[in-house]
């Protein structure tokens, strides 16, 4: 049942209990009693919405930075790693395989605010050795969401055998 | 001027649901729960595997039976999924949708005056292609009461001297019944006994809930007397590419090839090159299917009865077939109705046969956000009644 919980909650995050549970055949006790757990231990940890800033009169700036640092004794990168996602700005931190060790994707107001960050903040970070930012252009799709518009599309006729 | 049409073709009925949509494609802003086919995408994999049958000018005929590739992938599944051995060779053949087959078969198999046994509610095609094969069909009446199961007596009850087959339409379009290995058990008994042939039509054989689908083809002694009619358009969600099989025993499937052979020539090439895929890689996107529609029914027949509309609960296909018997309508009656004053479209029992009297035909082929606003609306209009 968890499993189907989270797929469905990872679709749409304001689905109510009542409507899980219907979904589920199940009651709401159990449905809130699993999402409990579930926040307990940490699987679940917050509920977001997804935003096509585009759509909006906000300006937002995304840009995806590839960092290499030097690993520290006994920390390895986690520590570097705190350093930086500790940083409002910063949405995510992943380590990497590969050529680089961090992939950092910061979230700013303007492309200056971004290079600021990046210039003042994250590069000057003691282990860090180079970073290369890349500013997004276009998204098109994110959380397996399309965020441009698609084609119309030929639905299916109103009643069919 | 002379009449230019057949005695027989005028005789024939249009579906009931054909009328049904007329009047709804009237109206403008009213919400479906009437369709009978997937609302989910075809899976990308399948689709671009398509596009790509294109990319390479893979537009000719294929073979009349189909594709060898595909042929061997449906022997491969059925054997993976519901124990049924068939031999791509000569046992197997791609046709265009599953309703080519139960035509195909029906023509092979009747002579003049054979009768048919045809359990209703379900789908419309099988009366008309029986009579159109030149077959006398004998409806069976399943009763709610039974769960819409078949059961051997009636048979029995229907059973005479010029009963050559037996139309099994399990999981059912439109009850939602099943027939567990248990139902079946009997029903095989009987057929062996009284020498029946059986067409078993299991296009919604991935979308049972609870408990997997049996074939009947797969008891002991059957496989030589039953013909499988299956396809894609159900469990892949591929209804537009028109792509569905028979399997059956050598001997009668050589006849069906021949129609096909004449009528059809061979099923669409590019869809059956994104059958192999499908069939290759697709058992992940039927399994997440299953699971949602699974959560649909859930959802839906739980609002049904907390309305209180009796519904007998369905373990197969998309649909539920809730009663209304206790609203003193018809079921045409209460259709247009709830489509005239809520706008809502479900279809009337009685399309699938007169015994469907009482009850409605509601899919939920459909997003829990449009369920919920259907839902709605058909509370409102119960709770004016």
């Amino acid at each position: 049942m968890k499993k189907q919980i989270l797929d469905a909650i990872s679709k749409n995050s304001r689905i109510s209990t009542k409507d899980l549970a219907a979904m589920l055949g199940t009651t709401e006790q159990e449905v809130e009693k699993e999402l409990q757990e579930m926040e307990d231990a940490k699987v679940i940890c917050g509920y977001t919405t997804l935003i096509n800033w585009d759509n909006t009169d906000c300006e937002k700036v995304t840009a995806l930075i590839q960092v290499k640092v030097t690993p520290q004794r006994d920390m390895g990168f986690n520590k570097v790693a705190e350093r930086i996602y500790r940083f409002s700005e910063v949405k995510s931190v992943y380590l990497m395989s590969g050529n680089f060790d961090l992939t950092v994707i910061i979230e700013g107001s303007s492309m200056k605010e971004v290079a600021r960050f990046v210039s003042e903040k994250l590069s000057t970070l003691e282990y860090v050795t180079s970073t290369a930012t890349y500013f997004v252009l276009k998204k098109y799709k994110e959380h397996g969401v399309a965020m441009t518009q698609e084609s119309q599309k030929a639905g299916r006729m109103l009643i069919t055998p | 001027m002379r009449d230019p049409l057949s005695k027989q073709i005028k005789e024939i009925e249009p579906s009931g649901i054909r009328k049904f949509f007329d009047i709804v494609s009237e109206m403008k802003d009213a919400i479906s729960l009437g369709v009978g086919e997937p609302d989910f995408d075809t899976p990308w994999h399948i689709r671009e595997e398509g596009i790509y049958s294109l990319e390479q000018g893979r537009t000719f005929y294929t073979s009349n039976a189909g594709l060898k590739e595909l042929k061997e992938e449906i022997s491969k599944y059925l054997s993976r999924r519901f124990a049924l051995e068939y031999d791509p060779i000569d046992e197997v053949m791609v046709t265009v949708g599953g309703s080519e087959g139960i035509d195909g078969a029906l023509r092979a198999m009747l002579d003049p005056g054979d009768e048919v046994l045809l359990p209703q509610p379900s789908y419309v095609s099988y009366e008309p292609c029986v009579v159109l094969a030149g077959g006398v069909p004998r409806i069976i009446e399943l009763k709610e009461d039974n769960s819409f199961k078949l059961t051997r007596e009636q048979i029995l009850e229907n059973i005479t001297d010029k009963t050559k087959i037996l139309i099994m339409p399990y999981p059912n379009n439109p009850t939602g019944a099943i027939m567990t290995r248990e139902d079946l058990e009997e029903i095989v008994q009987t057929v062996l006994e009284k020498d029946l042939y059986v067409i078993s039509d299991e296009i919604y054989s991935e979308l049972t809930y609870g408990s997997d689908h049996v074939s009947i083809a797969s008891f002991p002694g059957m496989k030589e007397r039953t013909v499988v009619i299956n396809g894609f358009s159900k469990s892949y969600a591929m209804t537009g590419w028109r792509l569905g099989y028979i399997c059956a025993p050598a001997v009668i499937l050589e006849q069906i090839l021949k129609i096909h052979q004449f009528a059809i020539m061979c099923a669409p090439t590019n869809s059956q090159y994104a059958a192999v895929e499908a069939l290759r890689n697709g058992d992940e996107d039927v399994a997440s299917m299953r699971t949602a529609y699974n959560q649909r029914r859930n959802y839906l027949v739980k609002a049904l009865r907390d309305m209180g509309m009796q519904c007998f609960e369905p373990f197969g296909a998309f649909y539920t077939f809730p009663s209304i018997k206790k609203f003193g309508m018809s079921s045409e009656e209460f259709a247009n109705r709830l489509l005239k004053e809520e706008k809502v479209a479900v279809v009337p029992g009685t399309a699938f046969g007169s015994s469907g009297e009482g009850f409605l035909r509601i899919s939920y082929a459909y997003s829990i956000e449009d369920l919920k606003r259907g839902l709605e609306r058909i509370e409102a209009f119960i709770s004016r009644l």
